[in-house]
């Protein structure tokens, strides 16, 4: 009787529980976070991080640096939009940074940082980001942190394939995600027109190896397709460049629909050595352009913006072997070279699978013409199983972006899935997948696209960030994780919010920048016009309605203080120095009213503020940052009088005993 | 003399040359914005180092501009210190024991003389400020020590010799030595 009755419970109990359970909804998939990860990313107060992140402002037109494996934000780089915190863009010395064909552009949507390369691995001279939206390289110098050049890129439209560069940095490249019709061509046409009038243009700009200046050397007029991303080949494929391209149904209306009919998009593979030799052969056929070349001289601390007039273009359609096409599934995006330069992975971001061709297929089936078809009459459409090394199979939803960790294995991000994929790049096996929070774009493996990766760290580089840190209204931080590869399994280490938006980054052991690092600019070495090099030299010269103030900034004081005799309607330049000789003591200047921004001038560099004064009376100006004990008496005033005062021009400082 | 003591003569004056190329004596500066530290470097014949950033510091004190110029030392020190190397080869030529003695005696008046310059140069930077200082700190001097290390306000500051005037320290024992050799080991020729 009594074991009937246990039996009897237990039977109940069996029920109940299974009621529950098939009730309850399936548990999400947790990250697993490492039981060492607070261990792992902590870097003890007053030691440095391992590595420098940099990562792509997006639609601030900022690069952000980082430090990794903390997270810890080391310094915006103002590059594409003005900095009222520095002055760039705002001074004097800066404002021709930003002029392009259209005039001052002060903003932009920087999506790709790219780090310069020799013999394909990172060198931590330069690191280049592309202008989405008014179509510019950039080149920042990781000596100093600053931007040092920016050039403008003619007949095209939206640069977002850019600025990835070869294998030496021989080029860095631009590409339209808008096709449009060439610049100065017969261009008020209508938007229907697109397959007869519109075109691409892959833009190869040249960098010098030893200072990295730019210069648009050619670009090869292509088919109206949108152009997504690029990356070059290294090693055996060293001589070839490979872009992704959707639309090549070339939609010009409602291109959410009208772009994702066919099945296969392409991947176009591009010889640009051959490209290269055509040029200079002179090939090349000269055409009329306009687009601005932007260089900041570190000498000088002033910037010059040029208008270049021509550049040249091939047409691929009458240059055999220039271009192949690969068929890809569904609309690609990221396109990305194995380490070892024989595969390239494209992922296709409706696809359900990821293909990864081979280089060496792709040559032998050039060889044997395995074509399948031809675009714009003649261009080569190359079989898709003869150029194939295989697919990885079901790697989730929405394949965007692929890194390499040297070991032998990519990382896929899956935007629609919200997770990174693990795979083995040999057997295209999946190995493992951790969830994304949320949404992933681009992924940065520390020289994940070189040839020699650094591995070790993954960045998950999220588009939507909803719950993951104290909120801060409807307009939320930019998340991104840090994901610890060095094992089988990936392993959360670190969630950290970034200035918007984490685009993509690009990440380099610390040492290779810290060598170089500036310090301080010499004073003897400043060759600004208007540099005052000693106290004493400080003047005001007025010519006509323009005012120039010679002013030097030293601990704890500015040199004129007081400016009489300046008159409403006056151009006042505001010329200051910062004669320290030593590190981290820049001194800021602002002028009360200004209607620009304030400058922060480093030690032994020169920085031009313009004012123009609105009101008659006394305006103070001063130091902004926090220099030293006396910081707060750091301080002035002008005197501004009538357009026909006769107060006469007059300035002068109290007597300093020390420094005279 | 003998072999040994011509031979250490010959390497102490060989050494002093050093002083020409590196310098005998610096100042060191300590503070917590300074992890780095800054370092005024004293020669024969002039300052290097981080001047223009200790100047710079001092102004909030009202110390005076540092300035080589200022030190006439600098000017005829390495005639001087040229003469006292010369005076070593020259004892060393005539095999003189007598000069020698006279060597070691310019040797030990050199270097008290330039400390005690030194010391009057110390003294005179650290007291005589400038009335319209910034800083001005009651009972407060400025004298960084003759050798060794003091604390002023933020600043730890030491005063030690550097490579050249350890070398220079060197060749003087150097001497000292030889001299003790030539004279203590032979007492009966001591007349």
């Amino acid at each position: 009787m009594k074991r009937s009755y246990n039996t009897l419970i237990l039977l109940t109990s069996v029920m109940l529980a299974s009621l529950f359970t098939s009730s309850c909804k399936p548990g999400k998939v947790g990250a697993s976070i490492d039981a060492d990860a607070a261990q792992k990313v902590y870097v003890a107060p007053g030691k440095y991080d391992e590595l420098y992140a940099f990562l792509s402002g997006g639609f601030s037109g900022q690069i952000a640096a980082y430090g990794l494996p903390s997270g810890r934000l080391l310094k915006v780089i103002p590059v594409f939009s003005q900095n009222p915190e520095n002055g760039y863009g705002y001074t004097e010395e800066t404002k021709p940074m930003l002029n392009t064909s259209h005039g001052f552009v002060p903003w932009d949507d920087s999506h790709h940082p790219e780090l310069s390369k020799t013999n394909g691995e990172d060198d931590g001279r330069w690191i280049f980001i592309n202008g989405n939206n008014t179509p510019r390289i950039a080149r920042i110098d990781l000596a100093t942190f600053k931007t040092a050049e920016i050039l403008e890129l003619p007949n095209i439209g939206g640069n977002h394939a850019s600025p990835f560069c070869t294998e030496n940095t021989e080029y860095v490249v631009g590409n339209t995600r808008f096709s449009q019709p060439l610049d100065y061509t017969k261009n008020d046409v209508p938007i229907d027109s697109y397959k007869e009038n519109f075109k691409g243009a892959v833009s190869f700009v040249k960098v010098d190896k030893d200072k990295g200046t730019m210069n648009l050397a050619f670009q090869l007029i292509v088919p109206p397709f949108n152009y997504d991303l690029a990356h070059a080949g290294k090693g055996p494929s060293h001589d070839w460049i490979f872009f992704t391209c959707y639309n090549t149904e070339q939609a010009h209306t409602l291109l959410e629909v009208n772009a994702s009919q066919r099945d296969k998009d392409y991947v176009m593979a591009v010889n640009w050595k051959k490209a290269e030799e055509l040029i200079k052969a002179g090939k090349g056929t000269k055409i009329a352009a306009k687009y601005a070349h932007n260089v900041y001289n570190e000498s000088t601390h002033m910037a010059t913006s040029t208008m270049e007039k021509e550049t040249q273009i091939l047409d691929v359609t009458q240059f055999p072997g220039l271009v192949y096409y690969i068929p890809c599934p569904k609309s690609p995006h990221g396109v990305d070279v194995t380490p070892d330069g024989e595969y390239i992975v494209a992922s296709g971001k409706l696809a359900a699978v990821i293909p990864v061709f081979s280089f060496k297929k792709m040559l032998d089936a050039i060889d044997k013409k395995q074509f399948e078809g031809k675009i714009s009459g003649n261009l080569p459409v190359l079989k898709y199983e003869a150029v194939l090394h295989g697919e990885v199979k079901k790697p989730g939803l929405g394949p965007l972006h692929t890194e390499f960790d040297g070991k032998g294995f990519a990382y896929t991000t899956m935007f629609v899935s919200s997770e990174v994929v693990k795979w083995k790049i040999e057997n295209l096996e999946i190995i493992d997948r951790i969830p994304s929070f949320y949404s992933p774009g681009h992924l940065c493996i520390p020289g994940g696209d070189s040839k020699k990766p650094y591995g070790k760290y993954l960045l998950s580089l999220n588009k939507i960030t909803k719950d993951r840190y104290l909120p801060t209204g409807p307009e939320l931080a930019q998340a991104c994780q840090l994901i610890d590869i060095s094992g089988n399994k990936m392993k959360l280490l670190l969630d950290f919010p970034t200035i918007g938006e984490p685009h993509y980054a690009q990440a380099i052991p610390a040492e290779k920048i810290l060598k170089n690092q500036v310090k301080f600019f010499k004073l003897e070495d400043n060759k600004n016009p208007y540099v005052t090099r000693m106290e004493k030299d400080a003047k005001v010269v007025r010519t006509g309605s323009r005012v120039d103030v010679y002013m030097t900034a030293i601990r704890s004081h500015l040199a004129p203080d007081n400016i009489e005799g300046i008159k409403l309607g006056d151009d006042v330049y505001v010329h200051v120095t910062n004669l320290e000789q030593d590190w981290d003591v820049p001194h800021g200047f602002a002028i009360k009213g200004a209607n620009n921004a304030e400058l922060l001038i480093m030690p032994g560099e020169t920085m031009t503020l313009k004012w123009n004064p609105e009101r008659v009376g006394i305006v103070p100006f001063y130091c902004t940052d926090f220099c030293s004990a006396l910081h707060q008496e750091m301080q002035g005033y002008f005197r501004v009088s009538t357009a026909d005062s006769k107060v006469p021009l007059k300035f002068s400082i109290g007597n300093n005993p020390v420094t005279q | 003399m003998k072999l040994s003591s011509r031979i250490m003569i010959i390497i102490g004056a060989m050494l002093m040359i050093s002083a020409y190329f590196i310098p005998l004596w610096h100042i060191l500066l300590d503070a917590p914005q300074y992890p780095e530290g800054l370092e005024m470097k004293i020669s024969l014949n002039g300052l290097s180092g981080n001047i223009e950033q200790i100047n710079g510091l001092n102004h909030y004190i009202g110390m005076k501009f540092i300035k080589a110029d200022d030190f006439s030392e600098f000017k005829i020190l390495p005639y001087i210190f040229g003469l006292i190397i010369l005076t070593g080869f020259i004892t060393v030529f005539i095999n003189s024991r007598k000069l020698l003695r006279i060597w070691f005696i310019s040797l030990c008046l050199f270097a008290m003389l330039g400390f005690a310059d030194f010391y009057m140069w110390e003294y005179n930077y650290g007291h005589n400020l400038n009335p319209h200082a910034a800083i001005k700190v009651e009972g407060m001097n400025y004298q960084p020590p003759l050798v060794g290390y003091k604390q002023l306000l933020n600043f730890t500051a030491g005063s030690l010799p550097d490579t050249g005037g350890i070398l220079v320290g060197l060749s003087g024992l150097l001497v000292a030595v030889s001299l003790f050799s030539e004279f203590r080991l032979s007492p009966h020729k001591l007349k």
